[in-house]
């Protein structure tokens, strides 16, 4: 933002020029206007939605402010539609693969940098390998193997499947490659084992990669449809994701909205609030897809 | 080799390697290569025993499974290519693999070029760089389920808001879902909204990269901006735009929870797009050798695509 940065494809002398400032400033405003319009808006609209009695939506959807801001939605969406319920549930299968997810690849990726075990560039090629194939693709043998080991309708279908995620083993990999040998060696020769070197050494050092992986891994199991849908059928038990369009055939209209809107903000406040390292971590993983 | 290696010396290192779970005590120096391995492994042994449960041996069964045929119940039966036979018999296959490729091609056109010019732009913008990024990246923090439940209010006939804002200037009513002509674009217009965000950040990432010192050249030999947007900044994007484009090809393929909450394949067929009718198949139907096959065949595609893809475009991604 300073004006001594590196400079972009338009230079300080460009910008001194009407011909340049003057488009430049229109592209700025257009540009506010539209990503306002199209990224806040429709989580606007949900907040209102939310808010409305039903009629608004059906007589007036073009309506800014409810005839009648009605909290008690968000109550009755909360107990009648056991929305409370349904976010538990999410918070549990997201806080389990998150844990599934920082374990797996943590201490696989220590072992493949760090200790590197023989045959353990063999193992990181197979995980590698899964990258190239389609996740979806494997959908039906994943739940027959669920079906077989007993795990569907348990929060255990949903945690486990989650950890063989090739993605989080290759960013940390990457990071504890990174770190100083030396220091290695170091606490060896001062005669801590692995299992030291990896709790008081490795995992301190890791705390920004840590962070940037869990908040990636919780936004992405918070946004899970399909998998959910399948490994858990029974209706109880279900994340909010799964049980959000079932509601939406029967419930209340606003109500919805309102569930909507609680599916809605939890990922929000995490992205406002650490979205230094969102940014941060999608830009240097690069082919997130 | 290496489990021989641990359990030969399983006996010995004990004493070393137990006690190294507790800070303060550690074997000598001579020991160290060996406990090194075994400890290696015993670190590895999260990520092989979910990768192998979860990751490996699904894709193996799921290869098995599309030779064979099961009920869950009985052994499965062997059958050779009859699950391959009763797919291609299928009428709704084609019609699939047309809306597929039809929504792939349309998410290209829309999904793009957008955010290669939404990242050169905001890139460029000395003030609000941080409100546009998150203005930007909003909708991907939306759980696709809300979003499509959000979507299809606002394509509602009746009381949708874009129906109702067009008709503020007297344009349509429009169909939108309904019409088997528009849905597939309502789809696909729904999609680059929620997918675009990501995309944006990771270029204005690569946008940092490109050395200043080419575009004062460029400016020194008079280019005009639009020209040093051409053939300064597109090229030196060129290997980040080749994945980019690449891993939205894949990703497009296995577009479901769209069609499957917005439409459900409808009107008459025109969404059904590949997974919807893998899910189908299996979670419908019960044909999970059926299923299986469609998803190997999925997966061979992708296969074949990407080998032409990084071979077409190798010469081309280097220098």
């Amino acid at each position: 933002m300073s004006e001594d940065r590196t400079r972009g494809i338009v230079s300080s002398i460009d910008r001194r020029r009407a011909t340049v400032r003057w488009p430049l400033r229109l592209t700025q405003g257009v540009l506010l206007l539209a990503t306002v319009v199209v990224g806040l808006g429709p989580i606007l609209w949900t907040l209102k939605g939310a808010l409305s009695p039903t009629q608004d939506l059906l007589r007036e959807p073009l309506r800014l402010w409810p005839s009648s801001v009605q909290w008690e939605n968000l109550a009755t969406a909360w107990t009648d539609l056991r929305v409370g319920h349904y976010l538990l549930n999410t918070v549990v299968l997201v806080a389990g693969s998150w844990l599934v997810q920082i374990v797996v690849a943590a201490t696989g990726a220590y072992a493949l940098s760090v200790l590197r075990p023989r045959f353990g560039t063999l193992v990181y090629g197979a995980v590698l390998a899964t990258l190239f194939v389609p996740g979806t693709v494997s959908l039906v043998g994943l739940y027959l193997t669920v079906l077989d080991l007993s795990l569907t309708d348990q929060p255990w279908a949903v945690w486990l499947p989650a950890g063989a995620h090739a993605f989080n083993v290759l960013i940390m990999k990457q990071f504890f490659d990174g770190l100083p040998r030396e220091l290695f060696q170091a606490a060896q020769v001062d005669g801590a084992g692995p299992i030291r070197l990896f709790w008081q050494i490795v995992m301190p050092m890791s705390r920004p990669i840590l962070a940037v992986v869990s908040l990636l891994v919780v936004m992405d199991a918070w946004k899970e449809f399909l998998w959910p849908m399948v490994a858990i059928s029974d209706a109880d038990a279900q994340p909010l994701a799964v049980a959000l369009p079932r509601l939406a055939e029967t419930a209340e209209q606003n109500t919805v909205i309102a569930g909507m809107l609680v599916a809605i903000v939890p990922p929000l406040l995490l992205f406002l609030v650490f979205q230094r390292h969102i940014v941060r971590g999608i830009s240097f993983t690069g082919l997130k897809g | 080799m290496t489990a021989l290696d641990g359990s030969a010396t399983r006996g010995r290192l004990r004493p070393a390697d137990g006690p190294a779970a507790r800070p303060g005590a550690a074997g000598g120096p001579a020991r160290r290569r060996r406990p090194r391995h075994l400890a290696g492994w015993l670190f590895l042994l999260p990520m092989v025993a979910i990768f192998g449960c979860f990751g490996w041996w699904p894709i193996v069964r799921s290869l098995v499974l599309s030779f064979q045929t099961t009920n869950l119940v009985d052994p499965p039966e062997w059958v050779g290519l009859r699950n391959f036979a009763t797919l291609l018999a299928d009428p709704l296959l084609w019609t699939t693999v047309g809306n597929t490729v039809w929504f792939v091609l349309l998410a290209l056109v829309f999904g793009f070029p957008l955010p290669i010019l939404l990242a050169v732009v905001m890139s460029e913008l000395r003030r609000l760089g941080g409100l546009f990024r998150v203005l930007v990246y909003l909708p991907v923090a939306v759980p696709p389920v809300v979003a499509v439940l959000m979507w299809k209010w606002f394509y509602d006939p009746d009381y949708g808001l874009f129906n109702q804002a067009l008709g503020l200037i007297g344009l349509g009513p429009y169909p939108w879902l309904q019409d088997t002509a528009t849905a597939m674009p309502s789809l696909v217009l729904e999609a680059t909204w929620a997918a675009a965000g990501s995309t944006v950040l990771i270029y204005l990432a690569a946008l940092t990269s490109v050395p200043a010192e080419l575009y004062e050249a460029a400016e020194i030999d008079g280019a005009s901006i639009l020209r040093r947007v051409w053939h300064v900044t597109l090229p030196q994007l060129r290997g980040v735009l080749l994945i980019m484009l690449l891993l939205q090809i894949i990703g497009t393929f296995r577009v479901f929870t769209e069609p499957f909450v917005l439409t459900d394949g409808g009107p008459e067929d025109s969404t059904v797009t590949i997974l919807l009718l893998i899910y189908r198949y299996a979670f419908i139907n019960g044909d999970y050798g059926a299923a299986a096959a469609l998803g190997v065949l999925l997966a061979l595609a992708l296969g074949v695509i990407s080998a032409v893809y990084l071979r077409l475009t190798r010469n081309w991604s280097r220098t």
